[in-house]
C-alpha cells in the first residue's frame, strides 16, 4: 500500500478496529445452520474472535453469513438484504450449496451465491465443521486488516 | 375364513372399470380408467371400507409410452388400518383428470404441486395455479424432457470478476 506514515498507520488502526467488531447477520436457510449455531454458542464460540454480536437487521450488520441453499425464488431476497447493509460490508459463503450449488444441480437452486452478490470468504464442506467456520473468520479478519480501508472523510485520488 | 382383499372386492364389483389389480409386497394396487376416479374414491370413502384419508397424490412420467403420465393415489383406512393405491394412466395429448379437492381438502395443494411439476390439469379444482415455482417460470421441471441444466433466474446473474 502506498501512502505516508500517518496514512498507513491510520489504515492499520481502522482495520484493527473493524476486524474485531464484526456485527454479523445470519442468513440461514438450511442444515448448515446447525453448524452456525454450534459455532456461535459456547462450545466453539466465535465471540472469542470478536464476532459475537448477532444483529437481526441487515442495516446494523457488517458481515452477512449466507448459510445454506439459496433457491432461485430466494435470490431477490438475498440481493435486497445485501443492498440494505451499510458499507463497509463483507460476505461469508458457508457450505457447499452456497458456494457452488452443491449437490443441487437443478432448476431450483442458484449455482453459487457469487452469481448474485460478491463473496469475500468461501467456506467449503457439507456441512463445514465449526473449526472450518472459525478458520474462515480468522481468514476474513486477515483480509479486513490488510485491505485498504474506506471511510467517509477519506481523501480520494 | 380369510378376509377378502379390497382389490378383489373392487374387481368383482366393477369388472369393466378396473383394468388391473396387483398386490406386490402387500401393496394393494388397482389400475383404473380415467373417468372412474371420482366414483371409485366416493365408493372407497364410505362404510364399510372407510378409506377416509388421502395420504398422497403424485404423478410419474414414463416418457416414451403411449399413455405417458401415471397418476398415483394412496388411500388409508383408519378403521381397518389398511392402504390402497390407485393408478390412472394419462395421455400426453389429453392431460387432464378429475380433481379430488371436493372429497379431500388436502388434495388442493397436492394437485397444485402436480400441476406445477408435470402440467396435469385437474377438472373441478378451485384454484389451479403453480405452487412451488414462481410466476413466469416456463415448462414443468419434473418432466423427463425438461433440460437438466436449464435455469430460469428471476434476477439477472452478475458477472464474476
Amino acid at each position: 500500500m502506498s501512502g505516508g506514515w500517518f496514512t498507513t498507520k491510520l489504515n492499520y488502526v481502522i482495520g484493527w478496529g473493524r476486524k474485531f467488531s464484526l456485527f454479523h447477520y445470519p442468513f440461514i436457510t438450511a442444515c448448515c445452520g446447525m453448524e452456525y449455531m454450534s459455532t456461535a454458542c459456547a462450545h466453539w464460540d466465535f465471540d472469542r474472535f470478536g464476532c459475537g454480536l448477532t444483529t437481526f437487521s441487515p442495516r446494523q450488520a457488517d458481515l452477512i453469513m449466507v448459510v445454506g441453499t439459496i433457491s432461485q425464488k430466494e435470490a431477490p431476497v438475498l440481493k435486497t438484504i445485501y443492498e440494505q447493509m451499510c458499507e463497509p460490508k463483507w460476505v461469508l459463503a458457508v457450505g457447499a450449496c452456497t458456494v457452488s450449488g452443491g449437490i443441487y444441480d437443478n432448476y431450483a437452486v442458484v449455482q453459487g451465491i457469487d452469481n448474485i452478490i460478491p463473496v469475500d470468504v468461501y467456506v467449503p464442506g457439507c456441512p463445514p465443521r465449526p473449526e472450518t467456520f472459525l478458520d474462515a473468520i480468522v481468514k476474513l479478519q486477515e483480509k479486513i486488516q490488510n485491505q485498504e480501508q474506506e471511510f467517509r472523510w477519506k481523501r480520494r485520488k | 375364513m380369510e378376509k377378502k382383499k379390497i382389490t378383489e372386492i373392487l374387481k368383482e364389483k366393477f369388472p369393466e372399470k378396473i383394468k388391473e389389480i396387483s398386490s406386490r409386497f402387500g401393496d394393494e394396487t388397482v389400475a383404473i380408467e380415467r373417468d372412474f376416479l371420482r366414483g371409485l374414491c366416493v365408493f372407497l370413502m364410505k362404510e364399510p371400507y372407510a378409506y377416509s384419508m388421502l395420504l398422497d397424490l403424485t404423478c410419474v412420467d414414463y416418457m416414451g409410452d403411449d399413455l405417458r403420465f401415471e397418476m398415483v393415489y394412496h388411500l388409508f383406512s383408519i378403521s381397518s388400518n389398511e392402504r390402497v393405491r390407485i393408478k390412472v394412466r394419462l395421455s400426453d395429448k389429453d392431460l387432464n383428470i378429475q380433481s379430488l379437492t371436493p372429497l379431500w381438502k388436502n388434495a388442493n395443494w397436492l394437485e397444485r404441486e402436480v400441476y406445477d411439476m408435470f402440467g396435469v390439469r385437474f377438472e373441478g379444482h378451485p384454484y389451479l395455479v403453480r405452487l412451488f415455482m414462481y410466476d413466469g417460470f416456463e415448462g414443468h421441471p419434473l418432466r423427463k424432457d425438461y433440460p437438466l441444466r436449464k435455469r430460469q433466474p428471476i434476477i439477472p446473474m452478475r458477472k464474476k470478476e
